[in-house]
């Protein structure tokens, strides 16, 4: 495997929010990260992404330190989508998915056709197509994730880090969304708030309360009514099917006992 | 979405490549075509009687070698004083305009230009402090004063937005601050030292003048703009990068931190350096760099050479008219900047809003 962390620890202003987490994906396989508000998951992805240097612990890319790896080259192989990135310029879609083919280009423009390609193809798989010439202001907040997940496709990544990328999605976009990751033929690390759709589309799952690592492995496993009472605090009934052996969670209002699953 | 038919549905909407606006090259030509033209027509410009013919046979004997016989007064005001003037002028309103691209985009702030750093005031702080309080003298200069304020003044914003814990927000709040803090003790220095002959002099480079430029100016200047614009064009993506913010920019394979470092002292020197010959002139650097976009859009590698173009075309146009119109006691040209770019920026919006 390629990108991975080793007791990864940031110690942001005083505070661990990330504490000695290890992180070893599988090749091609899709990660869903889990926990609540403020458990470290954006943090984890940040040090993942190499815009952070870890306070202690190492990650590696290839069996390097990603602090000694040029940030081009790591562009090169890892791509990023975080939460809230807006801007004041007025760009089109295709333009912002363009961006993704910087880290690939020389110095004034490189290979112009694989790059038009690899930003068609952004495109289509996000269903964008028809909003290639569309400006960035005037997309809806899930337009605009689609963007940033195009973009980051177009940069051609053999690992793909993704903060909530459901969020302000339609349902079904939701789901088209990670299908659409699940297939790539790239490993992927998922923060994600939805328990059913981590159930549903993970590999594995790796659960972070306070900036450690409480739970991993698959989904199944690990998502059990205790660790979601321990983690979330919250009571909840998990239904495992049987032929695909995915867990399906259903909540139990506050207050009440979960009646099933057990 | 839609994991199935690929490419043949994104390609038939729009021509390859990955470009928005394919007016570009046209743009560019025009850009390049109006520079000339305007030079071309600041040279004729003025009060001395010079005619067009007058200043072609002096363009000719000058670049071409020919040795058409002018009148020496009027070959002295065609090329030693007016058209040095003109390119310095050229000069300064491409680099102030490119300054300007590269603050919006570092910054991520459509009203960051080069004086937002506090560049302009340091460097009117230098001047008074060696041209009213008399230290340094001679061997300085007014340039030499303005030069090491401005730089200063850069510094301490630096320093007082990485002391407040850094960010883009950071560096405009602590540019506020210097600007008005500099700016005070430029009036506290005019105030309380000068006399009035003191003050004219030193009030005309403050407010920002062309007068005097000789061919020593014009190659200071133009090797300054020419450097920034090649480093500027040459990193053109990295300022492309930054649209979404640091994060963003870092995914994409931009070392973020060097990369800020690099672009703004690439800026503070040019602005410095155009700003201690020329003087304090304002809103080139805020307004063209919207012209620019509104031609262009928003990638570096078009804005970049396209803002520098009609920067350059600008201000030639600005010094022209402040110098022939206002005959025969110029107008500063930084009030002519000023008067024209406002309205223009205004212009902009509205055409911006009702094309949104």
């Amino acid at each position: 495997m390629t990108l991975q962390t080793r007791e990864v620890t940031w110690n942001r202003g005083g505070r661990l929010v990330v504490d000695g987490v290890t992180l070893r994906p599988r090749q091609g396989e899709t990660i869903g990260l889990l926990g609540p508000n403020g458990s470290g998951k954006s943090s984890l992805i940040r040090l993942l992404s190499g815009a952070v240097k870890p306070s202690a612990g190492v990650v590696t890319l290839d069996d390097r330190s990603l602090t000694a790896v040029a940030r081009r080259e790591a562009a090169r192989a890892i791509a990023t989508v975080t939460q809230h990135a807006d801007t004041v310029v007025d760009i089109t879609v295709r333009d912002i998915v363009a961006l993704g083919r910087i880290p690939h280009r020389g110095v004034f423009g490189g290979d112009r056709r694989s790059d038009a390609a690899a930003v068609s193809d952004a495109l289509a798989r996000t269903g964008l197509a028809d909003k290639a010439a569309e400006l960035w202001h005037r997309l809806s907040g899930g337009e605009r994730q689609r963007v940033h997940i195009a973009r980051a496709l177009a940069q051609e990544p053999r690992e793909l880090l993704l903060d909530e990328p459901t969020n302000h999605l339609d349902i079904r976009y939701q789901l088209e969304l990670l299908q659409l990751i699940t297939e790539l033929p790239v490993t992927s690390v998922v923060a994600l708030h939805d328990l059913n759709l981590a159930g549903m589309y993970c590999d594995s799952l790796l659960v972070l309360k306070d900036g450690r690592a409480v739970a991993a492995g698959a989904p199944a496993e690990v998502l059990t009514p205790d660790l979601i009472a321990h983690v979330y605090e919250v009571d909840a009934a998990v239904a495992v099917d049987e032929g695909t052996g995915r867990p399906t969670i259903a909540f139990s209002p506050p207050g009440r006992r979960a009646s099933a699953g057990r | 979405m839609t994991p199935s038919p690929v490419r043949d549905a994104a390609e038939t909407d729009r021509p390859p490549p990955t470009g928005s606006r394919p007016r570009f090259p046209g743009v560019g030509l025009g850009a390049a075509a109006l520079l000339l033209a305007s030079i071309g027509a600041a040279i004729t410009l003025g009060p001395a009687d010079v005619s067009l013919v007058n200043v072609r046979d002096v363009l000719f004997n000058h670049l071409g070698g020919a040795e058409i016989p002018v009148r020496v007064s009027k070959e002295a005001i065609v090329w030693d004083d007016r058209l040095p003037r003109a390119l310095v002028a050229a000069a300064c309103g491409a680099g102030l305009g490119l300054c300007g691209v590269v603050l919006q985009s570092l910054l991520r702030n459509p009203l960051a230009d080069p004086y937002v750093l506090g560049i302009s005031s340091g460097a009117s702080t230098g001047a008074v402090v060696v041209g009213i309080l008399g230290v340094g003298g001679a061997a300085l200069g007014i340039p030499g004063g303005a030069f090491i304020g401005s730089v200063l003044a850069f510094a301490v914003v630096l320093l007082i937005a990485r002391l407040a814990g850094g960010g883009d927000d950071k560096v405009i709040l602590a540019g506020i601050a210097v600007t008005q803090l500099f700016s005070a003790l430029t009036s506290f220095v005019i105030f309380a030292f000068a006399d009035s002959d003191a003050t004219r002099g030193v009030m005309f480079w403050l407010l920002g003048s062309l007068e005097g430029m000789r061919w020593n100016d014009v190659w200071l200047c133009g090797a300054a703009v020419a450097a920034g614009t090649m480093f500027c064009l040459f990193r053109a993506p990295v300022l492309d990068a930054f649209a979404f913010g640091d994060d963003v920019a870092s995914s994409l394979g931009v070392s973020v931190r060097r990369s800020r470092v690099m672009f703004m002292t690439v800026t503070a020197l040019l602005t410095a350096t155009l700003v201690s010959i020329c003087g304090a002139i304002g809103f080139v650097g805020l307004v063209l760099p919207h012209a620019a976009r509104f031609l262009v859009g928003p990638l570096h590698v078009r804005l970049v050479p396209v803002t520098a173009l009609i920067g350059a075309a600008f201000m030639v146009w600005v010094d022209a008219v402040s110098r022939v119109a206002f005959s025969p006691s110029p107008l500063p040209v930084g009030v002519g900047t000023a008067l024209v770019g406002v309205p223009m920026f205004i212009a902009i919006m509205f055409r911006r809003r009702r094309a949104a």
